[in-house]
């Protein structure tokens, strides 16, 4: 499992970039993160970042669209704006989580 | 005398009267509520716009499968009360219940999606996963001219998430039937990032599409459909033009969960996944599409649960543990069309994978392979359906729970 430095602290990550041990994650890593993906994160973004924390902690899973949608109040296109190609994907990774598992 | 009482007469529901029916014993009174007359065999939707299954094939009376010894009410629930044991019906009658299976399924919400309703809808864009929309869609592909067919899945999860694959590999064989298929461009559009969820399942799905020529464009997420340019246009804005559009609109629990304020944000039922126990009340369980878990939402889970909650109710019903637990099983025949199929075979832990079934080396359906013996099987199952699954009956040699006999499973490295 690769590891590499980022925002002054070492991370383990997998080979597509998802932290593999949250524990490791702070507010520095998700810019850095960000920074990765070539996004700058703003106070927008934070909304879903904070959500999908408080999300996970009561589900153990990524809010899907309408998730985010119905119980984040954070409208599809803003996702869109905010996290292009791929939101749900691209914001789990900043905040931290696991890539989201594909429904079934 | 005490009360079952059964909300939605659909596979579920249906199986789970018949069981406790003949289980449950003379204390315990079976009461079933359904809203229509017909039951439909709902795997046939997909066989109807290709001629193969006729309206005759897919819908019977309900009546004629539920046991004459449950009570059956034909009436539109209101909403169900867990904190006082009771469910309002429509017009203000209430039935009050010990027990209580919540079998109410899912449907296509197409007013999800913007514009699906438009002009377009239920003429140059249809749904297969209704009785109406499988009819209209088998009129649509009789008058086909050829031109660029789109098939789109909204959003996951979705019933039988195998269908819109094998809506596409029929489509195909279809119009290859009927001299069409060089004038028409088959396009396959998913938010997924591959053909299927499951990653050894989806590789070889893919590899399937490529040979048939059928387009595949993924990651997309439908934000809206234009009728009057006949495009779907995605979150991110790609455009896909249409002369035909096949949807498969968002799937949602029933409205009844909605009002009863006790569904996720798709009107699914937070369930207990072993148990299956609705984790808001001891009394109330959860069986068939209505449950949020996560496994297929089909027939073959319906009935795999089913044989679990039988045994758990009955524990329930004697203040025992419930000891059953149900592994997510699900098995599916996959139509690729050419007289051929497939078999998956999986649980909440085992993704599908390839190997024989039931008998290891001997089959006699193949896993994850294309054999003709599959396609006869999948066609078989409509009569397993109306004589067997319904009543409750064990399907031979398939336990409900997944057998790991057969099944090549890849060593995982380190």
């Amino acid at each position: 499992m690769p590891s590499k430095e980022i925002a002054g602290t070492t991370i383990d990550v997998n080979e597509e970039g998802f932290l593999t041990d949250r524990s490791q994650w702070n507010k520095d890593v998700a810019a850095a993160l960000a920074s990765e993906e070539g996004i700058e994160l703003t106070d927008e973004h934070w909304k879903v970042i904070d959500f999908i924390e408080s999300d996970y902690a009561e589900k153990q899973a990524i809010p899907g669209m309408r998730r985010m949608n119905k119980v984040g109040g954070i409208p599809t296109k803003d996702l869109y704006r905010l996290f292009p190609n791929g939101p749900i994907k691209k914001a789990a990774r900043i905040s931290g989580y696991p890539k989201p598992a594909s429904c079934v | 005398m005490k009360k079952v009482l059964i909300l939605g007469a659909g596979t579920a529901g249906t199986i789970m009267a018949n069981t406790l029916s003949r289980k449950a014993g003379k204390d315990w009174k079976v009461t079933i509520i359904d809203q229509s007359e017909e039951h439909y065999y709902q795997p046939g939707f997909l066989f109807m716009p290709f001629g193969v299954y006729t309206e005759k094939d897919v819908v019977k009376p309900r009546r004629k499968y539920l046991p004459g010894r449950a009570e059956y009410r034909q009436a539109k629930i209101d909403r169900i009360l867990p904190d006082e044991n009771k469910v309002l019906l429509e017009g203000g009658r209430e039935e009050p219940y010990d027990i209580l299976i919540v079998s109410t399924g899912c449907d296509i919400a197409p007013d999800e999606v913007e514009g699906l309703t438009g002009a377009d809808w239920r003429k140059k864009s249809h749904d297969f996963y209704t009785f109406e929309g499988a009819r209209r869609l088998a009129a649509a592909m009789k008058d086909w001219k050829g031109g660029r067919l789109v098939i789109n899945i909204a959003e996951m999860p979705i019933k039988c998430p195998v269908a819109p694959l094998e809506f596409a590999f029929l489509a195909d064989w279809y119009l290859n039937k009927t001299g069409m298929r060089d004038k028409t461009e088959i396009v396959y559009t998913t938010p997924l990032s591959g053909a299927f969820t499951k990653p050894i399942a989806s590789a070889i799905l893919s590899h399937l599409l490529d040979e048939k020529q059928i387009k595949v464009v993924q990651d997309f997420s439908i934000g809206e459909v234009d009728n009057e340019n006949h495009k779907i246009l995605s979150w991110d804005q790609r455009e896909v033009e249409y002369d035909l559009l096949v949807s498969v609109p968002p799937n949602m629990g029933s409205s009844v969960i909605d009002r009863s304020d006790m569904g996720d944000e798709l009107n699914y039922v937070p369930t207990n996944r072993d148990t299956l126990q609705a984790k808001a009340a001891d009394n109330i369980f959860v069986i068939g599409d209505a449950t949020d878990l996560p496994t297929s939402k089909a027939g073959s889970v319906a009935h795999f649960e089913a044989e679990v909650l039988t045994e758990n109710i009955l524990a329930y019903m004697k203040g025992e543990e419930m000891e059953e637990r149900f592994d997510g099983h699900a098995n599916c025949f996959i139509e690729s069309g050419n007289g051929k199929g497939f078999l998956l075979d999986f649980n909440y832990e085992q993704e599908p994978v390839p190997g024989h079934f039931p008998f290891p080396h001997v089959g006699p359906f193949k896993l994850l392979g294309e054999s003709r013996i599959n396609h006869l099987g999948k066609l078989a199952f409509k009569y397993v359906y109306w004589h067997m699954l319904l009543k409750g009956y064990p399907i031979p040699l398939v336990d409900h729970k997944m057998s790991y006999l057969g099944k090549k499973v890849p060593q995982k490295a380190g």
